[in-house]
């Protein structure tokens, strides 16, 4: 299908473990150049570590990689030059101002001083932080400092780009706005690698996807492939008079299968993979004599994509994915989450 | 869901036009060099002692207690006078004062290290050890204020270098140099331990007694036996004298010449190894 050149990343079996605790066991993936890959999984996974081999910070313990057709261990310089990295943390320096931030970063890779500078301008005016131009870092908002972060990777543009988590913590707003400077750079013909926790990030943005899971990859495909696998999700009703709750939930049961009741009174859901099906049904339940305060067809969540993959909810891996993650002490061994960082679904 | 239902926002923060030219609009020039490198992240500790100036005050303050302190206090007991005294522990209060600077070179990367920011300067193509290089460059202009301060208040206080300006400034220079050796040593701390204050603790603990077991401010003469014999082979005693010597224009080219030496070997030492360090992440 993909012949080798036009692929932006392709790797065979990584490997990296810290300590006793396997981070990433046996990776393989292959990115299309100029699409959006989305990688899928919670926290622990594996998928900062994966990025973090594949823009040459860390060594693989086994497996090989290209990255743009150089070898991530043997040509990390060659990798350096071409991509650049968002990390989960903000990868700004909270200290300077932004403006700082982005002459910083122009000098560091190559720019003359006044090419950094006017470089520097440009990327504020676009991503609408001129005001904040001469504010610390660390007096900006969430959803700034990210802009100045994915700023600050394209002071050069970069063939690839590493994004991890760019959303994590970022209103309904803010979030929109990052994605479309993802999809802008996307269209100007970046390849992007896109970690999130987000189902609905990856099916917005990702042409095809790889969910995670203690270090592995248990599911691949288009976000359509995926979707359809799992479902699309849960129709999710909230009754104007919880009397007729139980009445609801009986139709909802006949027509669609499985309720389940919410903690709400007045709140049920049900698992529906067809929008026309969910439709229907809500109009004999309206036909019936029940009234509706709301509803809603949402996607499936993480934890409903992974019930159905693996059979048991997303959790959160013990392992942490910051840099503290190579001293072996801070590492809890095995592979078994902790029954109390468990997410709460 | 379909894709229309992420509404588009861009215009009020980010203009998405503005956005695609920008990306579009410079191409790759070849990676700054070494030194430009290095010097690059030097203005970036400068622009760090701008925004955070506090980080100067604290390691300036204690010394100009010190100096106040011991000349007013113990200046008499000591040397016989107030004055005497001062001209013999300034010189050594200056090596003190910057060398308790060199701890926070390490307290600062061990910070660094837990924010996002180094992933990104690690991932740049750029000659590894620079940001290393470039912080303690920056940290040197630290040292040179905060040797200023110490000097200036010296001046203030009745001390006159027999030596005059050049004396004084060769001094200070020296004291600079070992320091900046002696900083990769908190670097490669700043890198082993797991937060900045267990590197300010351990960096402390360390510089703190072989700063008092020196001759900065007293006669080894007046020390027992052992112990005099080990603050005579201390290099801050060492780099105190020659920092004596060069104010008072009678330095031994003998001492100059360990104080360089024992600088070139710690950075011989401890550089490769905070570099290597920090590479591993």
């Amino acid at each position: 299908m993909t012949t080798r050149t036009s692929l932006a990343i392709e790797a065979n079996g990584l490997v990296k473990s810290f300590g006793e605790t396997l981070a990433v066991d046996g990776v393989d993936l292959a990115v299309r150049a100029g699409s959006v890959y989305g990688v899928l999984g919670p926290n622990g996974a594996g998928k900062t570590t994966t990025i973090r081999m594949l823009a040459t910070l860390i060594r693989p313990d086994s497996g090989t990689a290209l990255v743009l057709g150089h070898d991530i261990v043997a040509e990390a310089e060659a990798v350096r030059r071409a991509i650049s990295l968002t990390g989960q943390l903000a990868s700004v320096d909270e200290d300077l101002t932004g403006r700082e931030n982005l002459i910083l970063l122009g000098r560091l890779l190559g720019l003359k001083r006044p090419a950094a500078k006017g470089r520097a301008e440009e990327l504020l005016d676009a991503f609408g932080l001129s005001e904040a131009s001469g504010r610390l870092v660390k007096n900006y908002s969430g959803g700034m400092r990210r802009r100045l972060d994915v700023a600050a990777s394209i002071v050069i543009t970069p063939a690839l780009m590493f994004l991890d988590e760019p959303t994590t913590g970022l209103d309904p707003r803010s979030r929109n706005q990052v994605w479309d400077i993802i999809r802008a750079l996307v269209a100007e013909g970046t390849t992007i690698l896109l970690c999130t926790q987000y189902l609905e990030e990856a099916d917005q943005l990702a042409e095809g996807i790889a969910v995670i899971d203690h270090g592995k990859v248990i599911a691949e495909g288009t976000p359509a492939q995926l979707k359809a696998s799992v479902g699309t999700g849960a129709l999710h009703l909230r009754l104007l008079e919880p009397d007729q709750r139980a009445h609801a939930a009986q139709m909802l049961d006949q027509a669609l299968g499985a309720v389940t009741l919410a903690p709400d009174p007045a709140g049920l859901s049900v698992s529906c993979s067809d929008a026309d099906r969910a439709a229907e049904a809500i109009a004999e339940l309206a036909r019936s004599g029940v009234r509706i305060a709301d509803f809603s067809l949402g996607q499936p969540s993480l934890d409903e994509v992974f019930l159905a993959l693996t059979g048991h909810p997303a959790e959160e891996s013990p392992a942490e994915e910051r840099p503290a993650e190579e001293s072996p002490a801070e590492t809890v061994p095995g592979e078994l989450p902790d029954p109390e960082q468990e997410r709460a679904v | 869901m379909s894709k229309s239902m992420a509404p588009t926002d861009l215009t009020s923060a980010a203009d998405a036009v503005a956005v695609r030219k920008a990306i579009s609009s410079v191409s790759r020039p070849p990676p700054a060099s070494a030194l430009s490198a290095a010097l690059t992240f030097g203005w970036r500790g400068m622009l760090k002692v701008k925004h955070v100036p506090e980080q100067l005050l604290d390691v300036t303050i204690t010394p100009v207690m010190f100096v106040v302190m011991f000349t007013y206090l113990f200046g008499g007991a000591i040397a016989g006078s107030t004055a005497d005294y001062l001209d013999y522990i300034l010189p050594g209060i200056l090596v003190m004062a910057v060398l308790f600077t060199t701890v926070y070179s390490g307290v600062a990367l061990n910070t660094d290290l837990t924010k996002g920011v180094v992933d990104r300067f690690r991932s740049l193509p750029i000659w590894s050890p620079a940001p290393l290089v470039g912080s303690l460059l920056g940290d040197s202009v630290r040292y040179l204020m905060s040797g200023t301060v110490i000097i200036t208040l010296g001046v203030a206080l009745g001390y006159r270098p027999e030596a005059g300006i050049g004396g004084a400034v060769a001094a200070l220079a020296l004291v600079v140099v070992f320091a900046f050796g002696l900083s990769w040593v908190f670097t490669t701390l700043g890198l082993l331990l797991r937060t900045p204050s267990a590197v300010m603790n351990a960096g402390f603990m360390g510089i703190f007694p072989l700063t008092f077991l020196s001759n900065v401010f007293v006669e080894p003469e007046t020390l027992p036996g052992g112990l005099e014999a080990f603050v005579d082979v201390n290099p801050i005693s060492i780099l105190a004298d020659a920092s004596r010597g060069l104010m008072q224009g009678d330095a031994h080219a003998s001492d100059i010449a360990i104080v360089l030496i024992v600088a070139a070997g710690l950075t011989a030492v401890f550089a490769p190894l905070t570099t290597r360090l920090y590479r591993r992440g």
